[in-house]
């Protein structure tokens, strides 16, 4: 069996060509991980220029209201550039500058990942373009402007359906015919080894700081943990430091589009099966004959046809639960943590948000249950107005 | 011919196939001069075409046919291919359809044919079923672009259960790696003379020849080198310098640009390829 497999899934399914970086990739960041001075930059970094450690903030009016369990949220939309993806940004951007790459390519969906390495790239002088499917460049316009601003050129992806799965599949295009000066910052816990692994490695200080906060504002961990699971990368951060721990529930909230038992959705664990695309094994969106299929979510960030390969293996150990959730739900819980809490969640963050709203009146009130806020919403209320039958400018 | 194929059928574990009583096999393809392979995306602009389009390109001197089996998310092919897989899955081209027309083919063909597609098209359909359909319609490899030397226990040891072959690539980064996947190689090795994805260059500035070499070294099996070729010239730099020139984007561009009427067009660009690297 290859290298960096969770169960069955994982490995490195890529093209030749790019075995060598990924083998370079890998045996840089063995070099650095544990690194005194590397690790000494990145946190240096994480605390003085991204923010951290992000608030663990008791969300008292929305308890109150569902009238079930204690409702903590996380604050990852409270780190500079508004969303969890800088914490891995920091980490491989860094890395990178080590390996003495000048240059990083990205992809991105909502446009968080994109405009976080546009910002590390400026931040760290090196050379930044991005890849974006036409379809979420228009979306998601605010941050295509983000991004160039920051000095990135942002590349519009037609091919295929034009949105994140596209804009990966270009970035490993163009990976592939420039790899001597350029590192691919992928942007979740998918693709080839070891980007799984690193990526989780890098948000898993999301669920650090959970425990630690939890310890110390209740002296006990809680009862379960949500998150909204695209590839997965603010879901496996926020779980990683509790699959240890038996006696919390890990709760995955995939977009469901217009819903399960339409072809309008990105419900990968609900409506996928097992396959081999994107340098990994795990479950995709696919037709019978194994072409992925062209999923939809109105959040940009989780419309991808696949799931990173250790949330396929934590599913299929049943050790987290992949729940589906629909634009509907999302949005209304887009409306209702901004109208109770006074915070305006990413559209992507509130699929997690509208399942804590179905299961917490279901818990007892000496339960608790922390949802991560993995993004912030501006970028998202020209969208929902639209949604909404409202016509604003961005 | 319904008999033959019936046969060929119930063959299990066989060696290759059989046409008129002869065996085909890769090596077919090495014994008549350099080889000239050229690459055609199953479907597009439609499977009869397609048909056509294979039995002309035999017939002008194809010494091997890399049949794609489209696949919506091409991540090794340039724009050319990526739209000739997407024109082709439009028209409603599925694996099923592919194995009825090689089955169709092998009732006159008798040059080696290889599946080129993604590791996905052949697990989904199930990868056992998959090959015994190989077999069956008369199918001699596979090549998968997405499939690395580390990943290749996934297929080969099935494949090599059947009797077919699957061909391994070496990129212009592989440098020590090239030994290692020459040892274990099997049918010929694809050299890809270039970074990036598959499409038309104007230069060719690898040495492809020094990888060649390393590949000889460790075993002796045909190379034949792939991506960016497309004028007779450049057929004929590579094919001095290996065994085979592979071509795909130049002739998808044809059948692109004259659809169903690009038989000619293709049939003709073969003959003045094969001359090129005829030596």
């Amino acid at each position: 069996m290859s290298k960096g497999r969770f169960g069955i899934h994982g490995g490195q399914y890529i093209p030749e060509t790019l075995m060598n970086a990924v083998i370079e990739l890998e045996e840089a960041y063995n070099r650095y991980k544990d690194d005194p001075d590397f690790n000494r930059e990145l946190t240096e970094l994480l605390n003085e220029y991204a923010g951290r450690p992000s608030r663990l903030y008791y969300a008292a009016r929305m308890t109150e209201d569902l009238g079930g369990a204690k409702i903590y949220l996380k604050r990852e939309d409270l780190n500079h550039t508004g969303a969890h993806k800088i914490n891995n940004v920091l980490g491989q951007v860094l890395l990178a500058k080590r390996m003495g790459k000048t240059r990083v390519i990205a992809e991105t969906g909502a446009g968080q990942h994109g405009v976080a390495t546009a910002t590390a790239a400026a931040l760290m002088g090196m050379e930044c373009v991005v890849y974006m499917g036409r379809e979420d460049t228009i979306r998601q316009a605010l941050n295509v402007y983000r991004m160039r601003l920051l000095g990135a050129e942002v590349r519009p992806v037609d091919s295929g359906t034009g949105t994140l799965k596209d804009a990966v599949s270009e970035t490993f295009r163009e990976w592939t015919s420039r790899i001597e000066d350029t590192h691919y910052v992928l942007g979740s816990v998918m693709g080839p080894h070891p980007f799984p692994t690193i990526v989780r490695d890098f948000q898993a200080v999301i669920s650090r700081e959970i425990k630690q906060q939890m310890l110390e504002k209740e002296g006990r961990l809680p009862d379960a943990v949500l998150a909204c699971v695209g590839g997965g990368s603010n879901a496996i951060g926020a779980f990683y430091h509790f699959i240890e721990d038996p006696q919390v529930r890990l709760i995955g909230c995939e977009a469901a589009g217009r819903g399960v038992d339409t072809f309008e959705t990105a419900a990968t664990i609900a409506t996928g099966r097992l396959g081999i695309f994107h340098g990994m094994k795990s479950y995709f969106c696919q037709d019978e004959y194994g072409q992925i299929a062209p999923v939809y979510s109105i959040s940009a960030g989780l419309d991808y046809p696949g799931i990173g390969p250790e949330h396929a293996y934590l599913h299929d150990i049943g050790r987290a639960e992949y729940v589906p959730v629909t634009d509907e739900e999302a949005v209304n819980a887009f409306e209702y943590l901004s109208r109770t809490e006074g915070i305006i969640p990413a559209i992507e963050s509130a699929h997690a948000v509208a399942h804590a709203m179905k299961i917490a009146g279901q818990m007892g009130k000496d339960k608790i249950l922390v949802i991560n806020i993995s993004g912030r919403g501006d970028k998202d209320c020209a969208a929902i107005a639209r949604y909404r039958g409202e016509d604003i400018h961005d | 011919m319904t008999d033959v194929r019936e046969a060929r059928a119930g063959m299990k574990g066989a060696e290759s196939s059989r046409a008129g009583g002869k065996t085909i096999r890769i090596a077919d393809a090495f014994a008549n001069g350099k080889a000239f392979i050229p690459f055609i995306t199953c479907g597009d602009p439609d499977l009869e075409t397609t048909e056509a389009l294979v039995k002309a390109a035999a017939e002008n001197g194809a010494d091997l046919i890399e049949l794609g089996i489209p696949f919506s998310d091409p991540t090794a092919e340039g724009p050319v291919i990526q739209e000739a897989n997407e024109r082709a899955l439009k028209a409603g081209t599925t694996t099923d359809k592919v194995f009825a027309l090689v089955a169709r083919l092998r009732e006159t063909l008798t040059i080696p044919l290889v599946f080129m597609t993604y590791a996905n098209v052949v697990f989904s359909y199930g990868t056992e079923r998959f090959l015994s359909e190989c077999v069956r319609v008369g199918i001699q490899g596979l090549i998968l672009p997405d499939i690395p030397f580390e990943e290749k226990a996934e297929f080969e040891p099935a494949c090599r259960e059947k009797g077919l072959e699957l061909v391994s690539l070496i990129a212009p980064t592989s440098e020590e790696r090239i030994g290692m996947i020459a040892k274990e190689a099997a049918g010929f090795v694809y050299c890809v003379s270039s970074l990036g994805v598959t499409g038309v260059r104007k230069e060719i500035t690898t040495d492809v020849g020094a990888m060649v070499k390393l590949v000889k070294a460790a075993k002796d099996i045909p190379c034949a080198i792939g991506f960016g070729i497309s004028t007779p010239e450049q057929a004929r730099k590579m094919a001095a310098v290996s065994d085979g020139a592979i071509v795909g984007s130049a002739i998808m561009k044809l059948i692109a640009a004259h659809g169903r009427e690009s038989v000619p067009y293709v049939a003709q660009y073969v003959r003045e390829m094969k001359d090129a690297v005829r030596m």
